[in-house]
């Protein structure tokens, strides 16, 4: 082997086995390199009650409801499938909103009530102009006035 | 092809080739720019959602694409360094590490002024944005590792060996909103139809005007290795006298 051979097998031998060691400690900590979790990964495997972790999903349509005096919202946060039940008092971001997608830090309680201590939005990789959004919202809610109509 | 790429790969031929392309990629690089900032500040439509705030996107994206793509270069060329003993490629990963340490700066500031009003906070320890600071403190050890060195050629060979490993983290922050739930969102320039052209045409002029930038700003450093690394050279006496 040429000297030239060897330290090409040299630099391929240093990423080679840093890429390994490095996929093996990604693999390794791949629960904790998540974000959050979604309601159907809780309810699959519930938290211990006193753990602060993080909860991500959609606020489920027409399910925030907000106490009168105070700061207090209650909604639900939904991947389609599960949805778990959160209560914040506090200040809310402005992409905030039903549909959308938000990541709450807090507890599960016993009671499957979730309390929140932190509420963040989260958007995706879409982006449009109004009058565009606008149009692609008509076609469901031409039937759901449709469909209340009947 | 290789015995020009053996000539560009001379540094009195390098000196001259680059003393011409400068002025060229500046130019190019600032009309590309103007053209993007007054596209993506101007023309560009606000968005549905978030607003004219989106608009930090055009110097966010740009910088976030070029402080990978700028890590990529530094590594391929440390690697060639190391394998052909090239000096010039040694040059290129220096000339290219505070460059891309800057890319990489800004795209974290941008990132932190978005995430306040849009996501509701300035940093989360997440994976994306998490690989992303690892970057620059990737780019911090590269040139903390070569000032460390007073010999020019140890000081290549190390920090050209720390370059190699961490292009690791280049898949790793590419993918990192793929493989874990990620409060950062997907690629918009990447996917298909994510961004209507009136929105996507100015984000492509700054990525073109960024990576010129790039190219401007590495040819300029790039001769000034030459010269600190050839000062005792003939031709390098006969060029600066002319």
């Amino acid at each position: 082997m040429t000297p030239r051979q060897k330290r090409i097998w040299m630099v391929v031998g240093i990423v080679g086995g840093v890429g390994l060691a490095a996929t093996l400690a990604l693999q390794a900590f791949q629960d904790n390199l998540m974000y959050f979790q979604s309601p159907t990964q809780v309810l699959e495997q519930p938290i211990a009650g006193e753990r602060s972790f993080r909860l991500g999903g959609l606020v489920e349509p027409g399910s925030v409801t907000r106490e009168p005096g105070n700061l207090e919202v209650r909604f639900r946060i939904t991947d389609n499938v599960e949805a778990i039940e959160v209560s914040y008092a506090g200040l809310l971001p402005d992409l905030f909103r039903e549909g959308q997608g938000v990541i709450v830090r807090g507890k599960l309680g016993a009671d499957g009530l979730f309390v929140a201590e932190e509420v963040l939005a989260k958007h995706d990789e879409n982006y449009m102009p109004p009058e565009v959004a606008e149009s692609l919202r008509m076609p469901p809610l031409i039937k759901q006035v449709e469909a209340g109509g009947a | 092809m290789w015995t020009w790429f053996h000539k560009l790969a001379s540094p009195p031929h390098f000196y001259r080739i680059a003393g011409l392309t400068i002025p060229a990629f500046s130019w190019a690089a600032g009309l590309l720019v103007a053209a993007g900032l007054y596209g993506g500040l101007v023309l560009a439509p606000p968005d549905y959602q978030q607003g004219e705030g989106f608009r930090i996107f055009y110097v966010h994206v740009p910088s976030a694409i070029l402080s990978m793509f700028v890590y990529a270069t530094m590594a391929i060329a440390a690697a060639i360094g190391l394998i052909w003993r090239m000096k010039l490629a040694h040059a290129v990963a220096a000339a290219s590490a505070p460059i891309g340490a800057w890319f990489t700066a800004c795209a974290l500031a941008t990132g932190s002024i978005w995430g306040k009003p849009m996501w509701g906070t300035w940093w989360v320890w997440d994976a994306r944005l998490t690989s992303e600071l690892i970057l620059l403190f990737l780019y911090l050890g590269y040139l903390g590792l070569r000032s460390s060195f007073d010999d020019l050629q140890r000081a290549d060979r190390a920090s050209a060996v720390l370059a190699v490993i961490g292009i690791v983290n280049l898949p790793v922050i590419h993918y990192s909103v793929v493989w874990w739930n990620s409060i950062h969102q997907g690629s918009t320039l990447l996917t298909p139809g994510a961004m209507p052209i009136a929105m996507k045409w100015p984000a492509l002029c700054m990525l073109a005007g960024f990576a010129l930038f790039y190219g401007a700003v590495l040819f300029v450093r790039l001769r000034g290795e030459v010269v600190r690394r050839e000062r005792s050279a003939a031709w390098l006496r006969e060029v600066l006298v002319k």
